[in-house]
């Protein structure tokens, strides 16, 4: 056989549907690459099957007597809980906010539930919580039910919180992943990789020490920015697990199109590009809790990015790259050295606990 | 960034590319080995293929460490894992290699308790901090690795930690280059030199692939302008009918290498009398155990270890591409049973295997993927 005939035949396999065929949980199910995409789409898909999950967005769209809501869940299990820029708390709003922004929803309320560590210090929990207000305040959102449950010490590791939300989409716009077409332009709505790299080195593990932190932030005033000057975007996703690079694939899959990404044009800080180089990490797949991707047609992209620059969550918007036909289902990248490569899918989590 | 654009100037790469054309003969064909994984990382992760004429091929070698290490050795790292209040510890690499039995991480989902560490002196840590557990570190990689291995063992020593050991399974890089020249059919026309491992044992050692068998060898470093460089070295001692060792690398490798960083090898090792690497088989001489004097530290000693040889799968053809007989894509499993997130062969496990590289960053073929890119 041919190169040409091995690489058909390897895209082929890549299109079967994912099986799930291991026998325990492992942590590659959680990190948002290949392993969890088969988790979820064999098993949960597969057992609660109906049109509005399989749409397998960031969040349902539900239509409730003439509204369209905006339905969400997320939970958290970050560690360390508390990080420079950050902590559990602001990530939990957060995180739940930009999961139904990102649809053009306005997000409304949310539920808190707290699984809590035997042992765990009130003062911390106090801190927590606390920061949960500010951040739902910020983000106009108001927490308005919730559960606590505490579970023996060593069962769980010290604090859990799961967000869900809703919000009402007022906006006459559909995005999705399978809206991209040939011709449009792919935007970051800043610079990648500040949550990820900043929770590693919280850690204090590797003994690195730099100023950056979490960029954790509500992202609504930016998507509704966008979606003023730009109301042909087709997609909008935060780019959390799995980075920029993840969302891509995504995209580029459910759309059926190509995606090429120009390494240059991708802003990522210097203290982030000098840990990744140390620790061997790509920032494309490295997480971002106030950043999103999208895809806005071509000839939007210069008033899109115009408008996300007036915005100090967007200073450092760019244009990173551009929607081809093809080859279908794959991301680029042309590199700031001049040569090409693929990007695909991250398997297995170089950073687990992020969120 | 500095220390780093300066080695990813696209002006210079195109100055090399094309003194890198003028160097080679039409119609000759040239394959150049890089030994080292890390180099095979940066030719794809840059797409530095893309500055390199048509009959000029690189052929990815054994030097991932993670990839060499047979079935029967992760057999062996999980049964010690599986032993009571055991701690073992690894680089993260290691965690998905898979065994006859399932890799790492299935070996935690199953309760036993293997921690991803960035160094051994991590791992001496969680000794420290976990007296009632032993503490067992499993050390991998060529002479790169080994000294930090060798320190931390010595450290272990001074402070008189009874809970700790280490799993050594430390590689040495010049009989496996020796295995690839011996082996049938072998086409080299030379080699990139390993930069780190060099740096350590430096560049006299590999003075007889030069001399035995006219191979000519330059020591690169890591960024994609070091390999460029280092191909037109190559190139160029071919077109004068030379074979040295040549250090690209100079800013990094002086020529005698790390003379404290031998002596603390040599106080804590020797080598094995063989040794299984995966695909190769067993090569003499081609691994370091611990000396008797360091037996309380050596987990081989303290442990059951079954030691059993598990053949490679049938299918899996890792020794082939090892050896750069074949490229990954031709390989019978590549892409179909074989991929990244279930791999057979351990080529396919680390970002340095030849076939995970291939896999991740150009399952392509290289023309229609530049012009791809660039419409």
């Amino acid at each position: 056989m041919s190169e040409k005939d091995v690489l058909e035949r390897v895209e082929r396999a890549r299109r079967r549907k994912p099986r799930l065929t291991d026998e325990r949980i492992t942590l590659s199910h959680g990190s948002g690459g290949k392993a969890t995409h088969a988790l979820v789409e064999a098993l949960f898909v597969e057992a609660f099957r109906n049109p509005l999950l399989e749409r397998l967005e960031d969040q349902a769209l539900l239509h409730l007597k003439g509204a369209t809501v905006a339905f969400t869940t997320d939970s958290f299990v970050v560690s360390p809980i508390f990080f420079p820029g950050g902590d559990i708390g602001d990530l939990a709003i957060n995180g739940t906010v930009n999961d139904i922004a990102v649809s053009g929803a306005t997000p409304l309320y949310l539920s808190a539930g707290f699984i809590l560590e035997e042992g765990f210090p009130v003062d911390d929990l106090r801190r927590v919580v606390a920061s949960m207000a500010s951040a739902a305040e910020r983000a106009g959102v108001e927490v308005v039910t919730g559960d606590t449950k505490v579970v023996q010490r060593g069962k769980a590791d010290g604090c859990y919180i799961n967000t869900a939300g809703i919000g009402v989409l007022e906006r006459p716009v559909q995005l999705s992943a399978a809206g991209a077409r040939p011709g449009d332009a792919v935007i970051v709505s800043g610079p990648i990789g500040d949550h990820g790299v900043t929770v590693m080195l919280a850690r204090g593990q590797l003994d690195i020490e730099s100023d950056v932190s979490s960029d954790t932030a509500a992202l609504t005033p930016l998507v509704s920015l966008l979606l003023d000057a730009a109301p042909r975007t087709r997609c909008i996703r935060d780019a959390t697990r799995g980075g920029v690079a993840t969302v891509c694939n995504e995209i580029a899959q459910a759309s059926d199109v190509g995606v090429v990404l120009d390494e240059q044009e991708v802003p990522v800080r210097a203290e982030v590009r000098g840990a990744s180089e140390i620790l061997g990490i790509d920032p494309l797949y490295v997480a971002c809790e106030g950043r999103f991707v999208a895809v806005v047609s071509g000839e939007e992209a210069a008033p899109a990015l115009e408008a996300l620059r007036s915005h100090p969550l967007g200073e450092g918007a760019r244009v990173v790259g551009r929607i081809t036909a093809g080859p279908p289902g794959i991301v680029l990248l042309n590199t700031e050295f001049g040569g090409s490569r693929i990007v695909d899918m991250l398997v297995g989590d170089p950073l687990p606990r992020i969120c | 960034m500095r220390f780093v654009d300066e080695f990813r100037d696209q002006q210079k790469a195109r100055a090399l590319a094309a003194d890198i054309a003028a160097l080679c003969e039409p119609g000759r064909e040239y394959k150049f080995m890089e030994i080292c994984g890390g180099h095979t990382h940066t030719i794809y992760k840059h797409g530095l293929e893309d500055y390199l004429p048509e009959n000029v091929t690189m052929v990815h070698g054994p030097g991932c460490p993670v990839c060499v290490i047979p079935m029967g050795r992760v057999d062996d790292a999980v049964a010690i894992a599986g032993e009571e209040g055991v701690i073992m510890t690894s680089f993260g690499d290691l965690m998905r290699v898979p065994g006859s039995k399932g890799s790492f991480f299935d070996a935690n989902a199953s309760g036993s308790d293997i921690r991803m560490v960035y160094s051994p002196l991590d791992s001496l840590k969680i000794a420290r901090e976990n007296p009632g557990k032993r503490v067992v570190f499993m050390a991998i990689g060529f002479e790169t690795t080994t000294p930090s291995t060798a320190m931390t063992l010595l450290r272990a020593r001074g402070e008189d930690l009874d809970n700790f050991s280490v799993f050594c399974n430390h590689v040495l890089v010049n009989p496996a280059i020796k295995a690839i020249l011996d082996s049938p059919g072998m086409s080299l026309d030379g080699f990139v030199g390993p930069g780190h491992v060099t740096a350590v044992i430096g560049c006299e050692p590999y003075q007889w692939v030069a001399r035995d068998y006219a191979k000519p060898i330059v020591v690169s470093g890591f960024e994609p302008l070091d390999i460029l460089q280092s191909v037109q070295m190559l190139l160029l001692q071919l077109k004068q009918g030379r074979s040295e060792v040549e250090n690209q690398y100079k800013r990094a490798v002086p020529w005698e290498g790390n003379a404290r960083a031998q002596a603390v090898i040599e106080e804590v090792m020797e080598p094995r009398p063989t040794f299984e690497w995966r695909g190769l088989g067993s090569i003499p001489g081609s691994a370091l155990k611990l000396r008797r004097e360091f037996a309380p530290f050596d987990a081989e000693l303290l442990f059951h270890v079954p030691g059993v040889r598990v053949e490679d799968p049938k299918a899996c053809q890792c020794g082939e591409v090892l050896k750069g007989a074949i490229k990954p894509w031709e390989c019978r499993v590549f892409g179909t049973a074989c991929t990244p997130e279930t791999p057979i062969g351990t080529c396919m496990v680390s970002s340095e295997g030849a076939c995970a590289a291939y896999y991740n960053f150009g399952r392509f073929d290289r023309r229609q993927l530049r012009e791809a890119s660039r419409a």
